[in-house]
């Protein structure tokens, strides 16, 4: 009996399959990221923010402690004070160099056509080696008698100083170090610069608009998106800086190079003390995201997007 | 006259870029006796390839690099998997939650690795994974926001009529994924491969945080230890940078097309 049914059944079925397998095929499809965010970002964040609020050696009892790790970091620790100082000393100094500097190598590459190839890949080079292999080649540009760096110096007669071992100038070191690796920064400015229609410029030549004028109304503007991109993943690096400073000066002379992230590490593998460690970790994290966020809402005064549509097309630049 | 002024400032400023390359190579391969000259031998009067070998022997070196091409291989192979699966995923499809999601995703790159080194460290304890190759590989298995983001951009650049005309012919989203947008995306694929490469050939942290016997020690992690061990030993220091610089600028210059082709630039733009 019921051949019909019988028959319709798994075609009713299959109908079914098909339309859970279609609801559930993006999931399926980004589940590899899900996963990964929970086992290795929103576990560990949840993880660590737990930890902060013990105390919590790698061995033995753990007990909680509530915001303790957090009042005596900020009120009895003056390492928390000296490295955050100098962590932010390095970033107010290399954020706007790294940015200034790839804006200015990229718009000289913009503006030629020879050999611009070259130029690019030289710029990028450093960019591409990094971490131990940089900080050795470093060390020797910085060695006090055998170093390139202080024989350069000494063709314009100046007796080049001790770089690594001078509590002022280690973190100059650093900054300069850090700089050589713009290239990636650069590439991105010089797409942005790529990007921009001729037509702007065609149109301001022809009603006579100087070219700084053109810089400041045209370049600047339209590389907003770009800028403010590069702007915040500067701040977020500097803020992490760790490989250069834990082998090229390990934080001395005198602690003049022992940045945050070092001071977060020491904590967490050296003194074993995780749960302060993470405390300090969160504290890297709500600074960075405020200055992150600080600098997005600043950015909507001198950012424009191409996408947008304004109200009042005059007040464009109001 | 301005293109010349242009000009001597790039070949100057190149230079400076340039030189430290240069002056790690010399080290490596000046005799002793030329090493701490002064002034500095810029050119060589013997070329002491011997250097290499030297340094090579002086630690477990093929070990190190061993385990160094087992972590890349892998992890290049999972990122590579991973990352266009769910580019794919957010590319192609509309589905309950795909926007928040994919917000979220971006702003996981704002997270500082600080935060994460930690409880990461005693995640893999637990598991027993420290003191082996695994954490370095198996995160890579799980996608990464910036390649993910990346390789969407790429997707959304084909073509839905192609998802259309391939679906008409009896194409599921597997197919499609597999036979049409996994072969197009193919430049975007060796620059996020170029990209994991670097990044895991480089890494030093990881390393240091997750390995403890010197027979699981990645390249990075050897050169490093050569500078507590020999403090004095510039000419196979540098030999040993030459070599670990090696591999990553061969890859830059085989995948040298499809980095400054504005894939970069195309990834951000939003």
């Amino acid at each position: 009996m019921d051949m019909t049914y019988a028959g319709a059944e798994p075609k009713v079925a299959k109908r079914k399959r098909s339309a859970i397998a279609r609801y559930a095929a993006p999931y399926l499809f980004i589940s590899p990221w899900i996963l990964g965010f929970l086992f290795f970002t929103l576990g560990p964040l949840v993880f660590s923010l737990t930890m902060s609020f013990y105390d919590w050696p790698v061995v033995g009892e753990r007990t909680f402690v509530g915001l303790e790790n957090y009042r005596s970091m900020l009120f009895e620790d003056p390492q928390f004070w000296e490295s955050l100082w100098i962590t932010v000393k390095f970033a107010a100094i290399y954020v706007p160099f790294n940015i200034v500097m790839s804006f200015l190598l990229a718009l000289m590459l913009h503006h030629i056509t020879f050999a611009s190839g070259f130029f690019r890949t030289a710029f990028y080079l450093p960019s591409v080696i990094s971490g131990v292999a940089l900080v050795t080649i470093w060390s020797w540009i910085y060695s006090r008698e055998y170093g390139l760096l202080n024989f350069m110096l000494s063709f314009i007669g100046i007796d080049g100083p001790n770089w690594l071992g001078d509590p002022n100038l280690a973190i100059v070191a650093i900054i300069i170090a850090s700089l050589w690796g713009l290239g990636g920064t650069m590439l991105i400015l010089l797409t942005g610069l790529k990007a921009i229609p001729k037509e702007l410029y065609e149109a301001a030549t022809v009603s006579g608009v100087p070219g700084w004028a053109q810089m400041v109304f045209i370049t600047l503007p339209m590389l907003g998106p770009m800028l403010l991109f590069t702007f915040i993943t500067s701040i977020i690096s500097a803020f992490q800086q760790l490989t250069i400073a834990l082998l090229l000066t390990k934080g001395g002379p005198l602690g003049s190079t022992y940045f945050f992230a070092m001071y977060i590490y020491d904590n967490a593998f050296k003194y074993f003390d995780m749960g302060y460690a993470a405390a300090g970790s969160w504290v890297m994290f709500i600074i960075v995201l405020l200055l992150s966020l600080g600098v997005m809402r600043w950015s909507a005064a001198w950012v424009y997007y191409e996408g947008e549509v304004r109200e009042n097309d005059g007040d464009r630049n109001a | 006259m301005r293109k010349t002024l242009l000009y001597s400032a790039l070949i100057l400023l190149s230079a400076l870029f340039i030189a430290p390359f240069y002056w790690t190579f010399m080290t490596a391969i000046k005799s002793s006796a030329e090493l701490y000259q002064f002034p500095p031998v810029f050119w060589p009067s013997e070329w002491h390839w011997e250097n290499f070998a030297a340094a090579w022997n002086k630690q477990p070196f093929g070990t190190y690099l061993t385990n160094s091409l087992i972590v890349v291989a892998l992890s290049t192979i999972g990122q590579l998997i991973s990352s266009s699966l769910v580019a794919y995923g957010f590319a192609r499809f509309r589905f309950p939650g795909r926007d928040p999601l994919f917000i979220l995703l971006l702003a996981t790159m704002m997270i500082p690795w600080d935060v994460k080194m930690i409880p990461l460290y005693m995640e893999f304890n637990l598991l027993g994974w420290i003191n082996t190759l695994k954490p370095l590989i198996v995160p890579a298995y799980f996608a990464d926001a910036f390649f993910v983001f990346l390789l969407r951009q790429y997707i959304m650049t084909v073509p839905m009529e192609i998802d259309e005309a391939a679906r008409m012919d009896g194409a599921n989203a597997f197919d499609i994924y597999w036979r049409i947008h996994l072969p197009l995306m193919m430049p975007a694929l060796v620059l996020v491969g170029t990209f994991h490469f670097m990044n895991a050939w480089n890494d030093y942290l990881g390393p240091l945080i997750f390995l403890n016997d010197q027979s699981k020690y990645t390249l990075t992690l050897g050169l490093s230890m050569f500078k507590g061990l020999h403090e004095v030993d510039v000419t196979s220091i540098a030999a040993i940078t030459v070599i670990l610089c090696l591999p990553p600028l061969a890859l830059f210059f085989v995948a040298q097309r499809y980095i400054m082709d504005g894939a970069v630039g195309s990834s951000v733009k939003g």
